[in-house]
C-alpha cells in the first residue's frame, strides 16, 4: 500500500485487494511510528477515521462509490472541520472546534475520503518555513535538521514521508508550491476561484487558494476534481465548468509551448537549482515540447505589492479574534480594551503581530494610495504580463523555490531574508493563476521541484504536463531515506 | 520606524507590546518597510487596480431566510456567555 | 441673540431596508427575537465565512436613487471599515466609502411660510448594522446580542442645506414617508428603523464661511431631532456669543435633560483604514437593472394624495390624513372600493370613528382589530338605511371589539333601524299621550317643542327610529288632532 498511486490505491480498494479499513490502519500505523519525529500532525483522527473507512468500504461494497471513496488524506488545519479541532496552528484557535464544515472538508467528505487528521502549518498560514506554528516546527522528512517549507509544511512532510498518500494545502503566496519543492513531492495551486473559500480560516482573501499535494500530477488531479467547482457562498467562486483533470494514460505534449520567463533564471538563482531545473526543461524538449524565452517584466514589482496586499487583509481579517465569541480570551479583563489587546497578544504569535502591524501600517490613514491602491495597480500590471508571456506560450516553468529546504533557525530571525522564500511563486498568486510543483531532481542530496504555470482554468494542462514527465522520470516516486 | 509610531500601530491594531519587544519589532517593521517602499518608484499612475485576478464582479443572492437558529451550538465554543448573550467586560458609551 | 447666527445643518440618516434575511447572510433579518438566535455563522463571524450580497438590498438603494433624481452608479464597491467593537463581530463593518450606489440628488421639502426648498442630498450607501450591546446583562456585565448585526443600513447624507430645526424635521419626514411608500423601510422608529446623525454649525448671519460643527449621533425620532438641534444651536449660539469656540465633537442627546453632551470614550481620533474588501467584487449596476426597477416602482406620498382628491373628490384634508401611510391608503382604497356609500363616506369614518378607536388602542392601521371590507360593509347598511348614524356608532364599537361583521352585530342586538309606519305611529301615540303639557304648548304655536317630541321616540326607540319618517309622523300626527 506504499508509495502506490491515488488511481492504483483506488483500483486495489475496488478490486478487493485491501479494504479501506486496513488501508486507513496503515496509515495510522505509519503516523503513530513516525509522525512525532517529524511533528506533521496538530491532531490525529484516528477513530474518526476508521468509522469513516468502515462506512467507505461499505459504499464500496453496496455501489454508490467515488472513484476517491476509501482513500485516507491528511488536511491542513485551516480547513473547518466540524466537530475537530481546527487551530489554524495559533494559540489563538488551540480549543477552536468549528460547528461546521469548510466547502472543501465538504466536498472530500462526499467523496468518501477518509481524514486521517489535520496537519501543522504556520500560524494562520503566514510563512514558509512552519517554524511559526504555535505547535512547533515541522521537520523534513529528507533532512530533519531542516524546515519543510511553509505555510503547507505538514501537509508537504506528510506526504513526502508518505504518512498519508495525499494531504489538502492553501497557498496566498507559495504555501503549497514551496513545501511541496522542499520535501519533493507534487503541488498543485488551482485558479483563483476554481476551489470555495468558505471555511477556510481567511489569511489573504484576494490571494487565498486552496489546493492539493500528493506524490503525482495525476493524484492531484483526482482530489483537485472532487474539490473544485462553483460554490455560491463564496462570492468570489468562479461558476465556470470543470474539465476532467486525469489526463489519459498515453497523453504527449508534443507541440506543448514551454516559456521560459528571464526573470525566473536570473543571476540570484542558485546555480545548482538552476541545473536541475534546465535538465528538467531538456526533458521536456526530449517529450516534444518547444521552448520559448519570455519575459515577465513586473516580476520585481511582486514582492512589494504582496507584501502590502496580504499583510493589509490579513490584518482586517483578523480582527475578528477578540476573545468575545470563540477562541482564546485572556483571564479576568479589566474592561474591552484590556480583553482585546491581552487577547490578541497572548494569541498570535511574532509573525502574525508583525503582518497584522505592517497591514495596519498601509492601510492607516494617508497611506492608502501610495501602498494598496498602488499594490493593486502592480497586480493587474503583473497579471498583464503573465496575459502577455501566454500569447507565446502555453505553460511557463522556472524553479518553485530559490533554495532547498534550509536549517532549522537559519533564516527565522530576519523576516525579510524568509519572505524572499517565495519571490518566485508569490506573483502566480497576483495573478490568480494556476501552477504546479513537480519534483525534478536534488541538489545537494535535497529535493528541488520545477513551477509550471498555466492560464487561467487550464490545471488540465498542468496535469496532463505533469503526468507525461513523471512517466518518463522516477524524482515523485523517491521516498526520503528511512522512510521507505 | 520609531518607538512611538509602532506603539500608535499596536494601539490600532489592539495589540498589547511588552516594553521589551518595541525596539526588534520597530526593526523588522523597518526592515518589511523598506522592502515594500519598493513600489514607490513604479510609475503606474495610468494603471486600474486589480480587486478579482478575472475582473469578475459581485454576484446577488436572493433575498431569502436560509440560515435557522444554531446559537447553542455556536455558544458551546463561546469563552463567556449567559442567557444566550455573549458577555463582555461592561461598555461605557 | 440667535437671530445673529445662521445655524447650518446637515443629516445623515440611517435607514433599515426592509428585508426578509441579512444584507451578506441568509439569517432572518426581522427586528427582535431571543439574543443570539438570529445569528448565523456569517453575522458572528466565525472563521473561514464569507458574504454574499443581497440582490434586494441593491434594487432598493437604486429605487431610492431614483426617486431623489440621483446618480446610480454603474459600478459600485463595498468596503471594510475597521474599528474595533464588542458588537461588531469581524472587527470591521461592511459598508461603502468611495464610489457609493447613489450620489448627488434632490428632494423638496415644504416649508412653514407654504414655500419648497430644494434640499441636496451628498450620497446614499450600503453598509450594515452592528449587534447590540445590553448593560447589566450579567454580573455588572455587557452581553453582546448579534440579532441585528448584518441587517441592512442605507446611510442617506444630505449636504448642509437645511437652516432650521423644523427644515430638519421636514426633510427626515420626507425621506420617512418616501422610504415607507417604496416599501424599503418600515418606517417603525421605536425599533430605530430611521435613526439619525446630526451635523450643526452656526456661522454669523451672511457669512460664506462655515463654522466648526458637532455631531448628535443617534437620534431615533422626530421629536429629539427637533429639540436636540433647537438646544445645540442655543448652546453653540451662547459659546460664540460668550466669545468661546465650539469644539469639533461627538455629542449625545439626553432627552431627560433637553440637553446636549459630549459622548465619553470618543476622545481617539479614529482611524477606520477603509479598503475595499476582497471578499466582496464591485457590484454592476446595468441600465437593465435601473429600468427594470424604475418601472416596479410603486406611487409615492403626494402622488397618492393628488389622485384621492382628483378620482375621489376627497378634501386636501382628508387626503392628508389618508395618505398618512401606505398601509393607510391602502385601507382606504380597500374599503372605499367595496363600499356603496361612496368615498367620502368611507373617508368620513376612516378619519372619524376609526382614528379615533385606533389612537385611543394606541396603535396603527397595521394592527386595526376591523378590516377594511367590514367597515365598508356596515357603511352599506347606513346608505341603505338600515342604521342611523348613531347606531351605526354602536354597531362599530361591536366590531371593533369582537371583529364580527355589520350584519351579525346588528341582528344579534336588533338594532336596525324602525322605517315601519304602523311601529312608530305606535311610539309615538304614546309619546304624544304622555306630554299634554308639551303638545299643548306646540299646538299654541311654541314649535320648538317639536324637537322635545323627536328625542322622546329616540329614546324610546332606543335611536334606531328613521328620523325622516319619524318627523314626517310627528307632524301628521300634531296636525291631526288639530
Amino acid at each position: 500500500m506504499l508509495n502506490r498511486s491515488l488511481g492504483e490505491l483506488s483500483r486495489g480498494l475496488r478490486n478487493g485487494d485491501f479494504s479501506s479499513v486496513e488501508l486507513t490502519r496503515f496509515f495510522l500505523d505509519r503516523i503513530e511510528n513516525r509522525g512525532a519525529e517529524l511533528n506533521a500532525f496538530i491532531s490525529v483522527t484516528a477513530e474518526r477515521a476508521l468509522d469513516d473507512a468502515h462506512a467507505a468500504d461499505r459504499k464500496l461494497r453496496d455501489g454508490g462509490a467515488h472513484p476517491l471513496t476509501g482513500i485516507p488524506y491528511a488536511h491542513k488545519d485551516l480547513f473547518c472541520t466540524e466537530g475537530v479541532a481546527t487551530t489554524c496552528g495559533s494559540a489563538m484557535l488551540a480549543d477552536f472546534v468549528s460547528p461546521y464544515d469548510a466547502a472543501v472538508s465538504e466536498r472530500l467528505n462526499a467523496a468518501g475520503m477518509v481524514m486521517l487528521g489535520k496537519t501543522n502549518m504556520d500560524e494562520f498560514a503566514m510563512g514558509s518555513s512552519n517554524e511559526n506554528s504555535f505547535y512547533g516546527a515541522v521537520r523534513n522528512p529528507w533532512d530533519a535538521a531542516r524546515v519543510p517549507g511553509g505555510s503547507s509544511g505538514g501537509s508537504a512532510a506528510a506526504v513526502a514521508a508518505r504518512l498519508a498518500p495525499c494531504a489538502t494545502g492553501t497557498d496566498t503566496g507559495g504555501s503549497i508550491r514551496q513545501p511541496a519543492s522542499l520535501c519533493g513531492v507534487t503541488g498543485v495551486k488551482p485558479t483563483y476561484g476554481r476551489v470555495s473559500r468558505y471555511g477556510m480560516v481567511a489569511f489573504a482573501s484576494s490571494l487565498d487558494q486552496a489546493g492539493v499535494l500528493a506524490a503525482g500530477a495525476g493524484d492531484c488531479a483526482l482530489v483537485l476534481q472532487a474539490i473544485a467547482g462553483f460554490d455560491p457562498r463564496d462570492s468570489t467562486s468562479m461558476d465556470e465548468p470543470v474539465p476532467d483533470y486525469t489526463p489519459p494514460a498515453d497523453a504527449n505534449i508534443r507541440g506543448l509551448r514551454v516559456g521560459l520567463p528571464r526573470e525566473y533564471f536570473g543571476a540570484d538563482l542558485d546555480p545548482a537549482i538552476g541545473a536541475v531545473i534546465e535538465q528538467a526543461v531538456a526533458a521536456l524538449r526530449q517529450l516534444g515540447c518547444e521552448t520559448v524565452e519570455v519575459s515577465l517584466p513586473a516580476m520585481s514589482l511582486s514582492a512589494p505589492a504582496y507584501y502590502i496586499l496580504a499583510p493589509a487583509e490579513c490584518s482586517s481579517n483578523l480582527a475578528r479574534y477578540d476573545g468575545v465569541r470563540y477562541g482564546h480570551r485572556c483571564d479576568a479583563p479589566a474592561d474591552c480594551d484590556d480583553l482585546y489587546t491581552r487577547t490578541r497578544a497572548e494569541g498570535f504569535g511574532a509573525e502574525v503581530k508583525r503582518r497584522v502591524l505592517v497591514g495596519t501600517y498601509v492601510l492607516s490613514s494617508g497611506y492608502y494610495d501610495a501602498y494598496y491602491l498602488k499594490a493593486q495597480k502592480a497586480r493587474r500590471r503583473i497579471r498583464d504580463d503573465f496575459a502577455r508571456a501566454f500569447e507565446r506560450a502555453d505553460v511557463l516553468v522556472g524553479p518553485a523555490s530559490p533554495t532547498t529546504a534550509f536549517r532549522l533557525g537559519e533564516k527565522a530571525g530576519d523576516p525579510v531574508t524568509m519572505y524572499l522564500s517565495d519571490v518566485y511563486t508569490i506573483a502566480v498568486n497576483l495573478a490568480g493563476l494556476p501552477a504546479i510543483t513537480l519534483p525534478a531532481g536534488v541538489a545537494g542530496g535535497l529535493p528541488v521541484g520545477m513551477q509550471m504555470i498555466a492560464p487561467h482554468f487550464r490545471e488540465q494542462d498542468l496535469f496532463r504536463a505533469g503526468h507525461c514527465y513523471q512517466r518518463e522520470t522516477d524524482w515523485h516516486r523517491r521516498m526520503p531515506e528511512g522512510f521507505e | 520606524m520609531n518607538i512611538e509610531e509602532v506603539i500608535k500601530l499596536a494601539r490600532l491594531a489592539r495589540l498589547k507590546v511588552g516594553d521589551g519587544e518595541v525596539e526588534g519589532l520597530g526593526r523588522d517593521l523597518s526592515a518589511i518597510l523598506a522592502l515594500v517602499k519598493r513600489l514607490e518608484s513604479a510609475s503606474l499612475d495610468d494603471v486600474e487596480p486589480l480587486a478579482h485576478p478575472l475582473d469578475a464582479v459581485q454576484r446577488l443572492r436572493a433575498d431569502e431566510v436560509t440560515e435557522d437558529d444554531r446559537r447553542d451550538a455556536f455558544q458551546k465554543i463561546a469563552p463567556h456567555t449567559r442567557d444566550g448573550f455573549y458577555l463582555v467586560p461592561k461598555v461605557i458609551d | 441673540m440667535t437671530e445673529r447666527w445662521q445655524p447650518v445643518i446637515g443629516l445623515e440618516l440611517h435607514m433599515r431596508l426592509k428585508t426578509a434575511s441579512k444584507m451578506f447572510s441568509g439569517a432572518a433579518s426581522a427586528y427582535g427575537g431571543a439574543p443570539n438566535t438570529r445569528a448565523c455563522a456569517v453575522d458572528i463571524a466565525l472563521p473561514g465565512v464569507l458574504p454574499v450580497l443581497n440582490g434586494g438590498v441593491l434594487k432598493m438603494a437604486v429605487a431610492f436613487g431614483i426617486v431623489i433624481n440621483a446618480r446610480i452608479a454603474e459600478r459600485s464597491v463595498f468596503a471594510r471599515k475597521n474599528y474595533f467593537y464588542p458588537d461588531l463581530p469581524k472587527g470591521y463593518q461592511i459598508s461603502q466609502y468611495e464610489s457609493p450606489i447613489v450620489e448627488d440628488g434632490q428632494l423638496e421639502i415644504a416649508l412653514d411660510d407654504g414655500g419648497v426648498k430644494s434640499v441636496g442630498i451628498e450620497r446614499a450607501h450600503l453598509e450594515e448594522d452592528a449587534g447590540k450591546s445590553v448593560h447589566g446583562a450579567a454580573d455588572g456585565m455587557t452581553g453582546v446580542d448579534l440579532n441585528r448585526a448584518g441587517t441592512p443600513l442605507m446611510e442617506i447624507v444630505s449636504r448642509p442645506q437645511l437652516a432650521s430645526a423644523g427644515e430638519a424635521v421636514a426633510y427626515m419626514k420626507k425621506i420617512h414617508s418616501i422610504g415607507c411608500f417604496l416599501g424599503i423601510c418600515d418606517g417603525n422608529m421605536q425599533e430605530g428603523s430611521l435613526r439619525c446623525d446630526v451635523n450643526v454649525s452656526l456661522k454669523p448671519a451672511g457669512a460664506k464661511r462655515l463654522g466648526v460643527r458637532a455631531e448628535i449621533k443617534n437620534l431615533n425620532s422626530f421629536r429629539f431631532v427637533e429639540r436636540a438641534i433647537r438646544h445645540e444651536i442655543k448652546r453653540q449660539a451662547a459659546l460664540l456669543e460668550s466669545g468661546g469656540e465650539v469644539a469639533q465633537e461627538t455629542r449625545l442627546y439626553d432627552p431627560d435633560l433637553d440637553a446636549t453632551r459630549p459622548m465619553r470614550g470618543k476622545e481617539e481620533a479614529e482611524d477606520y483604514r477603509y479598503f475595499p474588501d476582497p471578499d466582496l467584487l464591485p457590484v454592476a449596476i446595468p441600465p437593465s437593472l435601473v429600468d427594470e426597477v424604475r418601472a416596479a416602482l410603486p406611487e409615492l406620498q403626494e402622488q397618492m394624495r393628488e389622485r384621492f382628491v382628483r378620482d375621489y373628490g376627497l378634501s386636501q384634508a382628508d387626503a392628508v390624513q389618508l395618505t398618512a401611510s401606505p398601509e393607510m391608503a391602502a385601507w382606504f382604497e380597500d374599503c372605499a372600493g367595496a363600499c356603496g356609500g361612496g368615498p367620502q363616506l368611507a373617508a368620513n369614518w376612516m378619519t372619524g370613528a376609526l382614528s379615533a378607536a385606533l389612537n385611543h388602542a394606541g396603535i396603527g392601521i397595521a394592527d386595526c382589530p376591523l378590516d377594511a371590507r367590514r367597515l365598508a360593509g356596515l357603511l352599506d347598511r347606513i346608505a341603505d338605511g338600515t342604521l342611523t348614524g348613531n347606531t351605526a356608532r354602536k354597531v362599530f364599537d361591536e366590531m371593533w371589539r369582537t371583529g364580527a361583521g355589520a350584519d351579525e352585530v346588528i341582528a344579534g342586538k336588533g338594532l336596525a333601524q324602525i322605517s315601519d309606519t304602523g311601529e312608530l305611529a305606535a311610539v309615538i301615540a304614546e309619546v304624544l299621550a304622555n306630554s299634554e303639557k308639551q303638545v299643548a304648548q306646540y299646538r299654541s304655536g311654541k314649535e320648538k317643542v317639536f324637537g322635545y317630541f323627536v328625542g322622546q321616540v329616540m329614546k324610546a326607540t332606543q335611536g334606531r327610529a328613521n328620523p325622516a319618517e319619524v318627523n314626517r309622523l310627528l307632524k301628521e300626527s300634531l296636525e291631526k288632532a288639530d
